[in-house]
């Protein structure tokens, strides 16, 4: 009898077919709360289109380049963490998802940076809004959707952060091996979720209008 | 009675006895037979609290000065009977009682993919309904059910952030259930039970899951948006700070008309089976019952914009909606001719569940082939906010999923009870209720034709008769949902003892015994055939 297996389940290879199912249902879920934002996003830069890019030139590139590029590495790296427990390496998958968690923690610090600046301008709708001129209202939708969408974003990424932290314990305590591994695979499947979803903001947020 | 029913083995190898009698065995159970009951105890509960804000507002209508009660509790009270009994009623109605009880036993399983997923669902509906009833206790919103900003950001000065909290949670309930249902429906069939062989109560259930897991994110996400803007004056939706009040419309109608196919396609999955079992057939043209359940969840989500074709869309827009709410109709016409022609032939038994469903499909289509008027875009600029619009969804929703649901629960009261009910109360109940509805909201649609805008409390006195006519039909309708609550408590207290199957109904839920026991079969059944061989056994006789 395997461990593992929950009692209304007949054997391990269908329980593992549901835990992945599930949650690629509700990675589903999630692309439509993201989808959202971004649809909302994307009509109201439609609707003004020198107000969002002027928001978009208040963003900064550079931290958001930075971010990109962590959030990027450490979704590599989960990948990696993957293959090590699959080929019965405990230690350096337990290693590359603490180094995981580690960039995910490196990207909110840095997303928090952003924050603290565009407080220090005044870009923060209601909280402290500085901006004048003939854009400065559709700036100030941009910059509420920024916020709401960033925001979800951070929310996500935190939650991911503490996710993998239980998953290192846990495959530090030898919980995981080539056979049973699905947790740590779950993990993995939402990690690459949140990379996802910032491949959209990135672009969308950051880069488009940002030159012109 | 009692004593010899305890005593006597169903009951003692049952999920009732074996999983524990203390309230705690209960609140903590994951069985998906339990969580079923306290889903059923919670949603007849919540359907009473909307069934009295109804009440009061067929009484106030009886007076054409509608002095019962002030334009603003009037609206109030509209908007606690919409947001009650499409959020906590009608959305977990069919899907979370008897698709929890059900959907692991038709496909012969010990339980749901994730049980405790499940009991966490009914816990995030009971914390969505408390924020409901607090908001209610605290002077209650007026926004109506659908929120509309920016009446609901910038005008309303009722608790409208506590109801959208309320809704806001019990839609993650309902993501979760539906999540759990397409895992439990691919990966855990009995042996045998391929896609062509499950009931058809459990593709509409499946159908069902698919639209709640990918239209209720959408509403959660808007709601979360007018939250933050009364909070923070984030402007998305605000005219005055550039926001666009009619994207509010756009994203909650995308999810809100899809969640009208998470009221009737369960109803419509259930009602297969009674008629089936009702007419001892195998269902006419199965796999365009599968496929058009399929079709209308699929096309319900390109339908939305026929909300809004007074709100200021294009007119191109408006004639796609339009176009595309026509040809929604075409897979339900199918559904309702191969219901019909299951009949044609049949062996039929007018008992009480096959009375409900036939009272589903002509309401259905009553209801249905009124909303083909409203999907013109010529009439509709004529009928929107009239109650002819109020009396084609109570068509759908109340004479649809509801007689529904309450056949459902008459057919499958034996099996989760182990118990017989009075048939002959249960029928009259059918009947009465047929016609109570038909009494209370007929006159709605002549009142609409008329021009009687909905949501108001006065109207001129020449809608006086059709008013009283309709609130006289509102006692009926309330004698024969009152009734069902008499007569199951006394099936529970001393009703016969039904064996695993009273109806000689074909299904693996009938196959164990009833109730079931707490892993429901003793033995994985394996499956042979595809459902409803009736025709078949019976000719073999």
């Amino acid at each position: 009898m395997n461990a593992h297996l929950a009692e209304h389940f007949d054997d391990p290879p269908q329980q593992k077919e549901a835990a992945m199912l599930g949650m690629w249902a509700f990675i589903a879920t999630e692309v439509l709360f993201f989808g959202v934002l971004l649809a909302a996003y994307i009509v109201c830069r439609w609707r003004f289109p020198a107000g969002f890019a002027d928001g978009s030139r208040h963003t900064d590139l550079l931290l958001g380049s930075i971010e990109t590029a962590v959030l990027l590495a450490s979704g590599c790296i989960m990948a990696v963490g993957l293959r090590e427990i699959q080929l019965a390496k405990q230690r350096s998958a337990c290693l590359a998802i603490v180094i995981t968690a580690a960039l995910g923690v490196a990207f909110l610090v840095l997303h928090g940076m952003e924050y603290v600046d565009e407080y220090h301008e005044g870009l923060i709708p209601t909280v402290r809004y500085l901006q004048n001129g003939t854009d400065a209202d559709s700036m100030e939708v941009f910059f509420c959707l920024y916020y709401v969408i960033t925001g979800l974003h951070s929310l996500h990424v935190l939650i991911g952060v503490v996710l993998l932290l239980v998953i290192a314990e846990r495959t530090r305590r030898g919980h995981f091996s080539p056979h049973y591994y699905t947790p740590l695979e779950i993990a993995g499947l939402y990690w690459s979720l949140v990379d996802i979803v910032w491949i959209f903001v990135y672009p969308g947020i950051y880069l488009a209008g940002h030159s012109a | 009675m009692t004593d010899v029913f305890v005593r006597d083995s169903p009951l003692r190898r049952s999920y009732l006895w074996q999983g524990g009698h203390t309230l705690r065995s209960w609140l903590l159970s994951t069985d998906h037979k339990r969580i079923a009951l306290l889903y059923a105890a919670s949603i007849t509960l919540f359907f009473f609290l909307g069934a009295v804000a109804a009440a009061l507002m067929r009484l106030t209508l009886i007076d054409p000065q509608g002095r019962l009660m002030s334009a603003e509790t009037y609206n109030k009270t509209f908007t606690f009977h919409g947001v009650v009994m499409v959020w906590f009623f009608l959305i977990p109605s069919i899907p979370a009682t008897l698709g929890n009880f059900l959907v692991p036993l038709m496909v012969g399983a010990r339980d749901l993919a994730f049980p405790r997923l499940n009991l966490f669902s009914w816990y995030l509906y009971m914390v969505g309904g408390l924020f409901t009833i607090a908001c209610l206790l605290l002077g209650g919103v007026d926004t109506g059910w659908t929120f509309y900003t920016p009446f609901s950001t910038m005008f309303s000065d009722s608790h409208v952030i506590l109801a959208v909290v309320g809704v806001f949670v019990v839609g993650f309930s309902s993501i979760l259930t539906g999540l759990n249902f397409i895992v439990t429906i691919h990966t855990m069939r009995a042996p045998g039970m391929h896609w062509y062989r499950l009931p058809l109560f459990i593709w509409g259930i499946y159908a069902t899951s698919i639209v709640m897991m990918l239209a209720t994110p959408v509403l959660a996400m808007t709601l979360c948006l007018i939250g933050l803007e009364r909070l923070f004056g984030v402007g998305i939706f605000d005219p005055s700070l550039g926001g666009d009040p009619v994207l509010f419309q756009h994203f909650f109608w995308f999810y809100s008309h899809p969640a009208v196919y998470i009221m009737i396609l369960p109803a419509m999955g259930v009602v297969s089976e009674l008629i089936c079992c009702g007419a001892r057939r195998r269902i006419f043209g199965y796999r365009f019952m599968t496929w058009s359940l399929l079709g209308i969840a699929f096309i319900g989500f390109l339908v939305w914009g026929h909300h809004m074709f007074v709100a200021g869309q294009s007119m191109y827009a408006s004639m796609a909606f339009s176009i595309l709410s026509f040809i929604v109709a075409v897979p339900s016409a199918i559904k309702v001719f191969n219901w019909v022609s299951t009949l044609y032939r049949g062996t039929i038994d007018f008992h009480a569940p096959m009375l409900y469903a036939l009272g589903f499909i002509g309401l259905f289509m009553l209801g249905g082939l009124t909303g083909l008027f409203l999907a013109a875009v010529a009439l509709d600029v004529n009928l929107t906010d009239t109650y002819f619009v109020v009396a084609h969804f109570h068509y759908i929703m109340v004479g649809g999923s509801v007689m529904a649901y309450l056949g459902g629960i008459h057919f499958w009261w034996p099996k989760i009870t182990g118990r017989l009910y009075s048939e002959r109360m249960a029928q009259l109940a059918a009947v009465l209720m047929f016609i109570g509805f038909n009494l209370t909201f007929f006159p709605q649609y002549l009142l609409g034709y008329m021009g009687m805008p909905r949501r108001y409390h006065q109207y001129p006195p020449q809608f006086h008769a059709l008013n009283v006519l309709s609130s006289i039909g509102a006692v009926v309708l309330a004698i024969s949902y009152l009734m069902p609550l008499f007569y199951f408590a006394r099936s529970l207290r001393s009703g016969a003892s039904a064996g695993p199957n009273p109806w000689q109904a074909a299904g693996l839920e009938w196959m164990t015994s009833s109730p079931p026991p707490e892993h429901n079969f003793v033995e994985t059944p394996v499956v042979t055939e595809g459902p409803y061989a009736y025709h078949e056994h019976e000719e073999q006789a």
